[in-house]
This record gives structure tokens, sequence and C-alpha cells, in this order.
């Protein structure tokens, strides 16, 4: 049997979401019931909130996000397609500067960062970003 | 194309996905390294004369990286190896052994006394007459002058402690000797790196000096130069020394990897190393 | 205790009243998710630094909930006030109840 490239990758796939099946409905809580927790269900505003990440990471281990909202307490990161979305949860204080913050995330594949700030009328307001994640030749 | 050969070829494909060619030998062919906006870094200079018949240029492997993992390198504080490098410096003061010493009873300050270490290891020792790592003197001091138990070779307080010392050279050209008695483990690291090896075949310039600037999946292939050792890899979040990357490259090929610290990769880093002389110390870098 | 664990932070030594300064902290950790497995196959128990807060003369400037998607060596920049000469206090918490701390003096003037 010989198989072309485009075969051979759809076999891969299938075999992908078999073995991904399980592991999906083992899942704690999933991103979109962690933004409902955050928000209380609250309607979400696009704009208002920047995330910035690169386009595409080298290493999904260690990918920078930086996330601001001039009017947010609090900014939720959340990593739409890990097996547990949740990133961090910035709190600004009353000695905040700008309200904006950074750290270094792991991402277990491509897939969107998302941000949810919630400012202080009460109001929220989310933005996302796309991170490729490739992957190396050499695991060395 | 002989029957051998293409069975080769399609065993390195598979490793490698494919590799890519012709692309640029870096995103950016003018990114400078430059950390904390004070200290310029050599990332690419002539070839040795030795690497003449083979290389123009030699090219650290900090170009070949995407701009993020070059920017975590610039400063150093965005750059996560220099915590281990604080670490290694409270080793250095920590009194352990018999002897009731530390590294700094003698050695004072690394400033001073480490400077250019980095730059010219591996180097032949002539009371042992021997070829040493810096991790081969930091066990020896270990053993003989502290009456301490040696580190494991390859290990987080060992990568501590040769990270600190490699700071102390940073910028500093590498200029390890190949002649006189290090000569005939030179031409030993230099037989490993032309040997091909494992289920894959390929040996060090199969990728390194023959496929440099190309891809081997989404990876970027740089010319396998070691100047930046130890180097803090993104893919686990730890400092690598440099005998335990070629451990890796080798177990990557489906090959048998010498053990680390054993004398054949000795001289294996004192060819790679002496493949690197002109480019700047930069340990501890930040690879992928 | 999880081993080898050393805070690290930049911050400036001196500023202007009022001034919004950027902060950098570091942490070695390992932050084990509590998603890999050992070679036996059996779980690697979760194991990270859960909660980071940074406070300026008692005033919270941030107060970051952290979960296992957060990188080994935890990093985060951010930015506090100044308003007077005092002292930055850092604090890292981490699964197994130890707390880590750092600070840092600021001068005004």
């Amino acid at each position: 049997m010989e198989l072309n490239r485009r075969e051979t990758l759809a076999l891969g796939l299938g075999a992908a979401a078999i073995v991904a099946l399980p592991v999906r409905f083992a899942a704690a809580a999933t991103g979109d019931e962690m933004i409902a927790a955050f928000t209380g269900g609250a309607a979400v505003a696009e704009g208002g909130v920047t995330i910035t990440a690169p386009e595409i990471a080298e290493n999904g281990n260690t990918v920078p996000v930086a996330v601001a909202s001039e009017n947010a307490v609090s900014i939720m990161v959340l990593a739409m397609g890990n097996p547990t979305p949740g990133v961090a949860t910035f709190n600004f204080g009353e000695g905040a500067g700008a309200h904006s913050a950074s750290t270094r995330m792991r991402l277990a594949g491509t897939q969107d960062v998302v941000a949810i700030a919630k400012m202080a009328d009460g109001s929220f307001a989310r933005a996302a970003a796309t991170v490729k994640v490739t992957i190396g030749g050499c695991g060395g | 194309m002989t029957k051998l050969t293409s069975i080769r070829t399609i065993a390195a494909l598979a490793f490698a996905g494919s590799i890519a060619l012709g692309g640029a030998v870096t995103a950016d062919e003018n990114a400078e390294l430059v950390i904390n906006g004070e200290l310029a870094l050599v990332t690419k200079t002539a070839a040795p004369d030795h690497l003449k018949d083979s290389l123009d240029e030699i090219y650290s492997g900090w170009v070949y990286r995407e701009t993020d993992t070059q920017a975590m390198q610039m400063d150093d504080f965005d750059n996560p190896g220099m915590v281990f490098v604080d670490l290694g410096m409270d080793a250095w003061n920590k009194v352990e052994g018999t002897e009731n010493k530390s590294c700094a009873s003698c050695h004072n300050d690394p400033a001073e006394s480490m400077k250019g270490v980095r730059a010219t290891y591996p180097k032949w020792n002539e009371a042992a007459g021997e070829l040493r790592t810096v991790e081969g003197q930091v066990n020896h001091c270990r053993t003989k002058n502290m009456g301490a138990e040696p580190y494991k070779y390859v290990s987080g307080d060992m990568a501590n402690m040769v990270a600190m010392i490699a700071v102390q050279s940073r910028g500093m050209p590498v200029n390890v000797a190949i002649d006189g008695p290090v000569k005939a483990a030179w031409e030993q690291g230099k037989e490993i790196y032309y040997t091909r090896t494992g289920v894959l075949d390929l040996s060090c310039a199969s990728c390194h000096e023959q496929n440099y600037g190309n891809y081997i999946r989404a990876d970027h292939l740089s010319q396998g130069q070691i100047n930046g050792f130890p180097a803090y890899r993104l893919k686990d979040a730890r400092l690598h020394q440099v005998q335990d990357r070629f451990w890796g490259c080798i177990r990557d090929v489906r090959g048998e990897p010498y053990d680390r610290g054993s004398p054949e990769f000795t001289a294996l880093e004192l060819y790679v190393a002496s493949r690197g002389n002109g480019l700047s110390v930069e340990g501890a870098s930040v690879r992928n | 205790m999880a081993d080898g664990v050393k805070p690290r932070v930049k911050a400036p030594a001196k500023a202007a009243a009022g001034e919004a300064v950027v902060l950098k902290t570091l942490i070695s950790h390992v932050m084990e998710s509590g998603q890999r497995k050992n070679k036996d196959g059996s779980l690697i128990p979760r194991s990270i630094i859960n909660r980071f807060t940074c406070e300026f003369n008692g005033t919270m400037v941030v107060d970051v909930e952290m979960h296992p998607a957060i990188s080994t060596n935890p990093y985060f920049e951010f930015e506090a006030v100044i308003p007077a000469t005092g002292e930055l206090k850092f604090t890292w918490y981490d699964d197994d109840g130890s707390v880590y701390n750092d600070a840092k003096m600021v001068t005004v003037g």
C-alpha cells in the first residue's frame, strides 16, 4: 500500500482524535466555564483590553505574553487549548502603575490565548491572540 | 545514487521531516547581540584557519533563533539562566568538605580569578597529563582541594557552577589551543565529528556543517557552536551543559552516546569549541 | 520547600515622587503542572507556586493568581507607583505551604 503525504496526514489526525477524546471528557473546567465563573455570566465586550503574544512561538514551553487595560481591576489570561486553560489572573491594587503585566506561559499547541478584563465599573472586556507553536526537529 | 545512500537519505529525511532548502541564514541577518545595552558580543566572524576548507564564516547559535528568544538573552534579568548563575555564586561561597574550604577560600572573587577560563577550556593540565573540561576542573578542586564530594558531571549543581564561571568570560573570544599536547585529543574529536553514527547514520557535520541555516522540521539548524554553553533551553526551562547536548544529539540520531565526562566527549568538546574560536563566550545563553 | 528556589527582583533604587516604575521578578521553581507522567507511567503530582504578590509600604501593587500554565521559573513584569521612600515587598506562595520573600528599598528624592 502506498500513501501520499495527504493520506498519511489524514491517518495521523484520525489517530490523534481517538487518543484525544477521553482526555477531553476528563478535563476539569473548560476555558468557557472559567470565563463564565469570572464574569458571573455578564456580557463581555470586545476591545478595552490588549493581549500581546508572538504569532509564532519557537517553543511552547516558554511563551511571552503581555496584557494591559487602563480601567481594569483584574485581567484573567486563558490558554484555551490547554488541558487546564488557566494561566494567571492579575489583580491590580492601589499601588499599581499602568494596569499591565507580562509573564511567560506554557502552550500545549497552536491555539488562542484570551484575556478577560474586569473593569472598575463592573463591565467586562475581551481580547484574543492566536499563537502558532512550532514543533522542533530535535529533542536533544 | 547507490541503494545504500538512498536508504540513508530516507532515514535522514524521516528524522528531519524534511530539511527545507534555501532558507536565509538568519531571520534578521543584521541582528546584533548586545547584553544589557552595553556588552556587544561577536556572533559572526571569519572561520578559524583550521576550518577554512569547510566554512568561510562561523555563526553563534543565537543568530538562528526567533526574535523573542534572542531578546531574552539581551537582558540579564530577562535571561532565566541568570538565576542559576546566582545559585552558582552561592555555591562558590559555600564551605564544604573535610578541608573546611569554599571555592572562594582560594579563588576569591570569580570576576578576577575565573576571567578567561571558559574561553580556553577544555585545556591541557600539565600536572595531571590530561585534557580537562571546566566541569573536570571543578570536580578536581572539590575532591583534591576541598575534600568534598564531586558533583555529578551533568547535574543542576554542576550546571550552576559552570554557568557562573562562564559569565566571568562573557564577551571574550573563544580561544582553545588545538596543538601541542592536545593535538591527539583534537584529532580524535575531529574524527568523532565527521563519523556517521546511529540508525539514522548522521554525523555532527551532516546537520551542522552541511545544513546549517536550513530547517529540520520547524527548527532552524545552527552550526552547532558551543560558545553559548551552558545554555538555558526554553523547551525544558533549565541549563544544559555542552556534553549533555552532545548526548542528546547522538540519542536523537538513534546512536549510542559516549558517557558525559568521558575522554571521547571531552575530545569532541575541544574540537567543537575550536570550530568557534573567535566567537564570544555567551554562557549562560538562551536557546529554544 | 522545593529545592533550589531562589527569587530575583529588578527594581530601581531611586524614583521621583509619584513615579510609576517597572518591576521584574523571576523565581527558580520547577512549576510541576500535574499533567506529566513518570517513566513508570504514574502522574507526577502538581507542585507550583500558586500566588504572587507585590506590596509597597503595605499597599497592594499586584496580586497574581497563578495556574499550571505558568512556565517553569515564573517571570513577571509590571508597574508600581512610588509615592515616597519605602519598601517593595515580594511574596511567592508555594502549593506545599512554603512562602518565599524578597524586598527592595526605593528612595524618593
